[in-house]
């Protein structure tokens, strides 16, 4: 490899730390840092946004905010939360700890990691710019304001996007363009994330660790990463027959023009379902990681965990239709999706019992990453009965639009994804730091989130069963409406306070909390034998892996009834383990920094913006310019030595 | 290639080259982005319609011809390959300068078959069946024309001094992967567009 390094006229300088250092890195615990802080940046967005829905939901016949404002605010609440929200935070643990699990330098394209982050960051500039740039038109006898503020001004069409209420007519202004545009960036970013994550866990794993000895989390990685990989290829065909319908005159989706409005939701939710997957299977893999540890037992059922996740993969891919039972695709249809959907059941049942399964008999302890872990798959749970109920037909008829689905959704990806982001959050804490966070308070911010949580989610599944309509921005007195979502406010500011008390603990735990050792948690994976915070190399020399949870084997025996015994040179074991990691014989050579995925990301979101404005000659020249700008970086890229010089 | 560099690079948990895996992953991620807009030109093509239907128009002894170039150039990207095997720095450029011409050829055919429809009247907005035959054909083409750029990219890399391995990040054998696949493609577009009508 050393001849890869000796182009001399390209040899720079970039420095370490501070800004630069940031924008040029390409080492994958940094990006997942990008990742992390972006990704919550926007929770607190998307949290704001659904703070103002509550406030205008707490009363009856509310006008805190207009109708105009309402959709927009659904819309962008969704969608961030989604797009810009967890799948970031999920990419930041894959990104984080894929390497470090699989006992790897880094990943396999360190610099396509860094792009695939500066798309999805560029996703977002593009779709929140909607709030300054564009504009929400109205409807030729539309009933709506004629003057529409800045918080009306981003996309209102609902997450989905659904044509023709998305399309030209019905929506004339441009905030629905810079919607689909800025998907479609960040959908990009995810799809060059995908194939570097999985050809990272194909072909990175240390001597030894066989698909079979992966950590849980890698293996949902991996499920969630070929998810991405075959869905976000169809919403971008969706998106850009969208944007050809609005921009350039066809009718893909328009009745009127021989059109097909159904067929945008079938690509859209054939994308839209393994999505869901894609938001869960993550949280899932971290609950399977700390479930075991702080019940001090092995994961029980390991393979039929693997293969459950597997098999959710599988089916997420076969059960699109449940979403558009309310439109019209016929009993057949709706029969065999029926069915489908149920079976999702199987794996996911497998999954929980298998949870359950760990943590009994266990030795439990209960940190705030085992509160979040168990309230996990509590809240999990009854996100997924409730969508096992989305199966009957009739049922569904009558719950589709209504709150019910909103109490459902959100406990699947608040109760699920979000509570299992915050017991992983925990749980890697002090290996990310270096720092140990401060228990109590992490203990008031689940309790304080579960109660809010379920005072702002539970009541939705009754007001939707008598009734309540979604992504409507008010409803009349006296319909048995009012005391529910009274509570329902009530119960958001709960969970906007427990995040406040999260980041209060982490901020003042990453300058003051106490120094973490090693393996904190007497944990099972190869993350936890290298020091903490890892050297920016990981491993100081690469493990070789002679079990599953090798860690832990190393750590202890069994006696004769099965229970551990921990081998009396365990401690010197784990202090020789980190002295060899922080000392390493032969330095590794590490990914150099490089300037062009940043320049990359730039040039899309220059071209992005350039698509938006194409039909002025500011978006001529920004479009000529972007394409200028990605062609020399890609080329100068891929003439870039791969390797900082040895010993640097 | 040495054999040094070569252990280098097969030294993967698969035993495959890691940027090989790489585009394999991306390729069947392409192959659902084909999927999605073939089936949406299967969906609009049998619907009764104003205007101009493709099926009227479209020419199949000319894309005959034009697809026979395209396949042609899975040969002389195939010759390339084998040139650089042996190290034969001239005759591998010489193929791929032969795949990128029989790729440009192609869109030339394209592009000339474009303007043809809009002459004839069938507009990329007539009716749904048309709108999504120019985008499946189109963005078909634009996928060529990247496949083109990376072949020259290569033919200018092979005039630096160590000429072109197969160790450099964007290989011949990567782009080679690429640019079957689009043909690959463009088999089964000619078939399900033009052929089976």
């Amino acid at each position: 490899m050393t001849s890869i390094a000796t182009s001399g006229a390209l040899r720079r300088r970039i420095p370490a730390t501070g800004f630069w250092s940031w924008v040029t890195t390409v080492d994958h615990k940094r990006i997942a840092k990008l990742y992390g802080y972006t990704g919550f940046a926007f929770f607190i967005i998307g949290g704001l946004e659904a703070l103002l829905i509550r406030l205008q939901l707490a009363r009856p016949e509310n006008a805190f905010v207009t109708p105009a404002e309402y959709n927009s605010l659904f819309t962008m609440h969704g969608t961030t939360m989604i797009f810009l929200v967890v799948m970031p935070l999920a990419a930041a643990f894959m990104n984080y700890l894929l390497p470090l699990m699989l006992g790897a330098r880094d990943v396999a394209f360190p610099r396509l990691n860094a792009l695939g982050y500066w798309f999805f960051l560029g996703g977002g500039i593009v779709l929140y710019s909607s709030y300054i740039l564009a504009t929400a038109g109205v409807p030729a006898g539309g009933f709506v304001p004629e003057t529409i503020s800045r918080l009306g001004s981003a996309a209102n069409g609902g997450w989905f996007m659904y044509p023709p209420n998305s399309g030209a007519t019905f929506s004339p202004g441009s905030v629905i363009d810079f919607w689909l545009v800025g998907i479609a960036l960040a959908g990009v970013g995810s799809l060059v994330s995908s194939v570097n994550l999985l050809t990272t866990i194909f072909n990175l794993r240390a001597k030894g660790m066989s698909l079979m000895r992966m950590p849980v989390f890698a293996w949902m990685s991996m499920v969630v990463n070929f998810l991405l990989l075959f869905s976000i290829p169809i919403i971008t065909v969706a998106i850009f027959m969208l944007i050809f319908d609005r921009q350039f005159g066809t009718s893909f989706f328009e009745a009127s023009g021989g059109g097909d409005p159904v067929l945008y939701q079938h690509l859209f939710w054939l994308f839209g379902h393994p999505e869901v997957y894609i938001l869960i299977l993550p949280a899932m893999g971290i609950v399977s990681e700390v479930l075991p540890v702080f019940s001090r037992k092995p994961l029980f059922g390991y393979p039929a965990v693997v293969f459950a996740g597997i098999a959710i993969g599988f089916l997420g891919f076969g059960v699109w239709a449940h979403h558009m039972f309310a439109s019209g695709i016929g009993p057949i249809t709706q029969a065999a999706f029926g069915l489908s959907t149920m079976t999702i059941a199987i794996p996911t049942g497998i999954k929980v019992f298998n949870w359950i399964g760990t943590m009994w008999g266990g030795k439990l302890r209960f940190k705030a990453p085992m509160l979040f872990a168990i309230g996990f798959v509590a809240m999990f749970t009854i996100g997924g009965l409730s969508g096992v109920t989305h199966s009957i037909v009739p049922a569904d008829w009558q719950q589709t639009d209504t709150y019910y689905v909103v109490a459902h959704f959100h406990y699947v990806l608040f109760g699920g994804a979000m509570f299992g982001i915050f017991a992983g959050l925990y749980y890697w804490f002090p290996k990310l730091t270096g720092r140990m966070y401060h228990e109590r308070l992490a203990k008031w911010h689940f309790w304080l989130m579960l109660i809010g949580f379920n005072l702002t989610f539970g009541p939705m599944h009754w007001l939707g069963l008598i009734g309540m309509a979604r992504r409507t921005y008010t409803y009349a007195p006296g319909l048995g409406f009012d005391f529910w979502n009274m509570v329902s406010t009530i119960g958001s500011f709960l969970i906007a306070s427990s995040v406040l008390l999260f980041m209060a603990n982490w901020i003042d735990s990453r300058r003051r909390g106490k120094p973490a050792p090693m393996d904190p948690w007497d944990a099972r994976t190869l993350e936890w034998s290298i020091p903490s915070p890892p050297p920016e190399y990981n491993f100081g020399e690469v493990p070789a892996v002679e079990a599953l949870d090798d860690l832990w084997h190393q750590k202890y025996d069994e006696d004769e009834r099965g229970r551990p015994v921990r081998k009396p040179d365990a401690d010197a074991r784990l202090s020789d383990l980190e002295q060899r990691h922080l000392h390493p014989a032969h330095p590794p050579h590490l990914p150099a920094p490089s300037a062009f995925p940043p320049l990359a990301g730039l040039s899309a979101l220059g071209f992005a913006f350039g698509l938006l404005y194409h039909a002025t000659a500011f978006g001529v020249v920004l479009l000529v310019l972007a394409t200028v700008g990605l062609v020399v970086s890609f080329l100068s890229w891929s003439q870039e030595p791969l390797e900082e010089e040895a010993g640097k | 290639m040495t054999t040094h560099e070569l252990a280098a690079h097969t030294e993967t948990s698969t035993g495959i080259d890691t940027r090989k895996v790489g585009m394999w992953a991306f390729l069947s991620s392409e192959a659902l982005f084909f999927g999605a807009l073939i089936t949406n030109y299967l969906l609009f093509k049998g619907r009764t319609l104003e205007g101009v239907h493709p099926r009227e128009l479209l020419n199949i002894p000319f894309t005959s011809i034009s697809s026979f170039v395209l396949l042609m150039s899975s040969l002389t990207m195939v010759l390339a390959h084998a040139a650089l095997t042996r190290n034969d720095q001239k005759a591998t450029r010489r193929w791929l300068l032969a795949t990128a011409a029989l790729g440009a050829t192609f869109i030339g055919g394209q592009v000339f078959e474009f303007t043809t429809f809009y002459r004839e009247g069938m507009t990329l907005s007539t009716n749904p069946a048309s709108s999504s035959f120019f985008v499946l054909t189109g963005f078909h083409g634009a996928h060529v024309t990247v496949g083109v750029l990376l072949l020259l990219s290569l033919v200018a890399v092979s005039f630096r001094r160590k000429g072109l391995t197969f160790a450099r990040g964007m290989n011949l054998e990567l782009v080679g992967l690429y640019w079957h696949f689009v043909d690959i493609v463009w088999i089964v577009i000619f078939t399900v567009v033009y052929l089976i009508r």
